[in-house]
C-alpha cells in the first residue's frame, strides 16, 4: 500500500503574525513549522504504516527551505520525500497549488492520499478537496479517525454537532483534522537517517509534464487578495460589580442575548 | 574550526527541547517534591529512542554520536536534572561499558533491551568506605564452579532500585608485589535484578535530584553465572575508570543544562520583576551578573561539546572529560547560586524552579568524581 501525504511549511502563528508592507505574510521573520493538520495526517499515515507496512511518501510544494520540514517528516518515519519547488510556481493560490500538487501526485503510485484539512496561514481548506477533484478521486474531509479495511478506508468525518462514518474504496483522498491524533516525536536515529541516509527528491516545473502553464504560479491564480490582517485586538470589555447571584444572572442573560446558550 | 551545529544536530536539539518542555518540565517540581522516580517519562524516552542515543543500530540503538547524546542530557537537565541523570547513568555507565568490553553475546543480550528502554541500567563502584579512593572497595567475587559468588555492598547507586541491569565492580583476587605490598585486583560483572542474594538497602534522602532512585545494593552470597564477568578478569579497575571518563561527559552535560536553565529563568524574571520603578534587568548589577554567567555558560558548553567530540574520535579522553565536568559543575553551582540571589526572596521559595536547580547543581560537583578528582586528573596529565 502506498500513501502520499501532502504537507505544507507554514509560519508558526503561535508567536503572533507579522506582515510585509504590501499586506503579504512576512514569512522570513516567523519560525516555520509543519502545518498542524498536515502533521496529524502524517501521523495517521505512519500509524497505517506501523500496522500494515505501507510505504509513506511526503510531498510538498514550497521554497527550498521546506527541505527541513521534509527531513522532519522522514525523521518521524516517512519513507520518501518530494519537494516541488520552482520560481514559476511561486505566488500560487489554492487552484494553482492544487493543480501543481495533483500533477506531482500523478507521477507517484498511490492508494491513499492524505492532506491536512487546512493550513494555519491561509485557512482555506480548499487544496485537499481540489487535489481530489483534479485526480478524479472521492474525498472524505474532516477525518477524526481513519481505519483501513481491505481495499477501503472507513473514516469518522467530524462536524461541529455530529459525525458521519464514511466508507470509501481506495484510491481516495482524506483531509485530516489536527484532533485526529497526537503526532509522534521524531527519533534521534530518525533524524540522523533523514540527513545521512535519505534524500529529498526535488522536482521543478519541467518535471511536471501533466500540468498546464495557465494553471501555475501567480499568473495561474484566479484569487486576488484585497487585504490581509491579523486578528483584530479586542476592546477593553465590560466590567460589572455585582454580588455572585446577580453576576450569574447577568452573565446568563448576556449568553442568551448572544445565543451562546 | 567551526563552532556552528549542522542541521542534523540542530534538529536533534529541537527534538530534545520540545520533549523536555512538553513532557518533562510539567513534572519537574512534583518529581522533586514527592521524590518519586519519573517512570512515565522514562517509558516515553524509551519509546522515542532517548535511552540508546549513541548506541549502534545493530544493537537496537539510534546510531547517533556522543554529541547528540550530550545535547539530550543537556536539554533534559535544563528543566529537570533528575531526568538528565537517569539517562546519563543508564547510557554512559551501563550501556557504554557493555558495548566497549562486552562479548558479542553480552551485547546482544543486554544492550538491545537497554537501548530501547525496555530495561534500565546502573553502575556500582562506590562503597561506604570507598568513594574517591575507589581502590578501598571491599566487595568480593569468588568463582565457585560455574558461578561467581558476590559479597559486599555498594552505596549511592543512581537508578538503584529501578534498574534491571547493574555493572558491579568487585575484588576477584589479591596479589603481592615484589615488596610484599598487597594489591587488590578488581573485575567488572553484569548483575541482573533478581539474582539470588542481591537485595536493596535504604533509599537515600537527598538534597537534590530527588526523583532519582539512589539506593544501597547488598550482595549476600549473590550467585551469578560465570560468563557474567565483563571484560578480562582483573581488569575491573581500568574498566571502571574508563567508564567514568564517559560518565563525566554525561554529568558535565547535566551540569551545563542546569546552568543554562537557571540563566534562562533569570533573564525572563529580571525583565519582569520591578523594583524602584523599573525592571531589575535595567539595573547595572543585574546586567553585569548576567553577562558573567552567560560567558561562563558558553565556555562550559564549548568544553562539554569538545569532550563529546573527543569521545567520538579519541581512544583516551580522560582529561577532556575531567575539564568539562570540573568547569560545567562549578559553573552550574555558581550560576544557580547567583540566580537565586537575583530572584531574591522568591528564589528561596520552592514554587520557583531556581531553588530546586541550586540544590540539584551541588551533586554535579560530587558524583562521578568530585571536582577535586577532576583536578587530580587534569594536573596529573599536565605534570607528568
Amino acid at each position: 500500500m502506498n500513501i502520499v501525504v501532502c504537507i505544507k511549511q507554514v509560519p508558526d502563528t503561535a508567536g503572533g503574525v507579522k506582515f510585509n508592507p504590501d499586506g503579504t505574510l512576512d514569512r522570513a521573520s516567523m519560525l516555520a513549522i509543519m502545518n498542524p493538520d498536515d502533521k496529524a495526517g502524517l501521523e495517521a499515515a505512519l500509524r497505517i504504516k506501523d500496522a500494515t507496512g505501507a510505504k509513506v511518501t511526503v510531498l510538498t510544494m514550497g521554497l527550498p527551505k521546506a527541505d527541513v520540514m521534509l527531513r522532519e517528516a522522514m525523521a518521524m518515519g516517512a519513507d520518501e520525500a518530494i519537494l516541488v519547488t520552482d520560481r514559476v510556481l511561486g505566488g500560487a493560490d489554492t487552484w494553482a497549488t492544487s493543480s501543481t500538487v495533483a500533477a506531482a501526485v500523478k507521477k507517484l503510485d498511490y492508494d491513499l492520499i492524505i492532506t491536512g484539512r487546512q493550513a494555519i496561514d491561509g485557512d482555506t481548506a480548499q487544496v485537499g478537496p481540489q487535489i481530489a477533484e483534479h485526480l478524479g478521486l472521492p474525498v472524505i474531509s474532516y477525518a477524526e479517525d481513519i481505519k483501513v479495511e481491505g481495499d477501503s478506508v472507513v473514516v469518522k468525518r467530524q462536524y461541529e454537532d455530529r459525525y458521519h462514518m464514511v466508507k470509501a474504496k481506495m484510491p481516495c483522498l482524506i483531509t485530516a483534522l489536527s484532533e485526529l491524533n497526537e503526532p509522534r516525536y521524531m527519533t534521534p536515529g530518525g533524524i540522523f537517517d533523514a540527513y545521512d541516509e535519505k534524500e529529498v527528491t526535488v522536482w521543478g516545473r519541467a518535471d511536471l509534464t501533466d500540468l498546464d502553464d495557465a494553471n501555475i504560479g501567480l499568473a495561474g491564480s484566479p484569487t486576488k487578495i484585497a487585504k490581509a490582517s491579523d486578528k483584530v485586538a479586542k476592546g477593553a470589555g465590560e466590567k460589572v460589580n455585582l454580588d455572585p447571584t446577580e453576576s450569574v444572572n447577568y452573565l446568563m442573560e448576556k449568553f442568551r442575548e448572544k445565543h451562546i446558550i | 574550526m567551526d563552532f556552528t551545529l549542522d542541521q542534523k544536530h540542530e534538529m536533534a536539539r529541537g527534538l530534545f527541547r520540545d520533549f523536555a518542555e512538553t513532557e518533562v518540565k510539567p513534572l519537574a517540581q512534583e518529581t522533586d517534591e514527592t521524590e518519586v522516580f519519573p517512570q512515565v517519562t522514562v517509558d516515553k524516552m524509551g519509546r522515542f529512542g532517548f535511552m540508546g542515543i549513541p548506541v549502534p543500530k545493530e544493537y537496537g540503538g539510534q546510531g547517533c554520536d556522543p554529541l547528540t547524546y550530550v545535547m539530550c542530557v543537556e536539554e533534559l537537565s535544563k528543566v529537570c536534572a533528575t531526568t538528565g541523570v537517569i539517562v546519563s547513568a543508564h547510557t554512559s555507565l551501563c550501556i557504554d561499558p557493555i558495548l566497549t568490553y562486552g562479548t558479542e553475546e553480552q551485547k546482544q543480550k543486554y544492550v538491545r533491551a537497554l537501548a530501547t528502554g525496555e530495561k534500565l541500567g546502573a553502575f556500582a563502584l562506590t562503597e561506604p568506605g570507598a568513594g574517591t579512593d575507589a581502590q578501598g572497595a571491599q566487595t568480593k567475587a569468588v568463582l565457585d564452579g560455574d558461578e561467581w559468588v558476590l559479597n559486599g555492598s555498594k552505596c549511592f547507586i543512581t537508578n538503584g532500585k529501578v534498574a534491571d541491569v547493574y555493572i558491579v565492580i568487585a575484588i576477584t583476587s589479591v596479589t603481592e608485589d615484589k615488596r610484599g605490598r598487597k594489591k587488590k585486583n578488581f573485575s567488572a560483572f553484569i548483575v541482573e535484578k533478581g539474582a539470588p542474594g542481591f537485595s536493596f538497602g535504604t533509599k537515600e534522602k537527598k538534597m537534590g535530584i530527588r526523583g532519582s532512585s539512589t539506593y544501597e545494593l547488598i550482595f549476600e552470597d549473590c550467585r551469578i553465572p560465570k560468563d557474567a564477568i565483563l571484560g578480562p578478569e582483573g581488569k575491573g579497575f581500568p574498566i571502571a575508570m574508563h567508564t567514568l571518563d564517559g560518565g563525566r561527559i554525561g554529568i558535565a552535560a547535566q551540569a551545563l543544562g542546569i546552568a543554562e536553565g537557571a540563566l534562562d529563568r533569570a533573564v525572563a524574571y529580571t525583565k519582569e520583576r520591578k523594583q524602584f520603578g523599573r525592571s531589575i534587568a535595567a539595573q547595572q548589577n543585574t546586567q553585569f551578573v548576567l553577562a558573567d554567567l552567560a560567558a561562563k555558560v558558553e565556555a562550559a558548553q564549548l568544553l562539554v561539546y569538545k569532550a563529546a567530540k573527543a569521545k567520538e574520535t579519541q581512544k583516551v579522553y580522560s582529561v577532556e572529560a575531567a575539564k568539562a565536568k570540573l568547569f560545567a559543575a562549578e559553573t552550574a553551582m555558581e550560576v544557580t547560586t547567583k540566580v537565586v540571589q537575583l530572584f531574591g526572596g522568591y528564589g528561596y521559595i520552592r514554587e520557583y524552579d531556581v531553588e530546586r536547580m541550586m540544590r540539584d547543581a551541588k551533586i554535579t560537583e560530587i558524583y562521578e568524581g568530585t571536582s577535586e578528582v577532576q583536578r587530580m586528573v587534569i594536573s596529573g596529565a599536565l605534570l607528568k
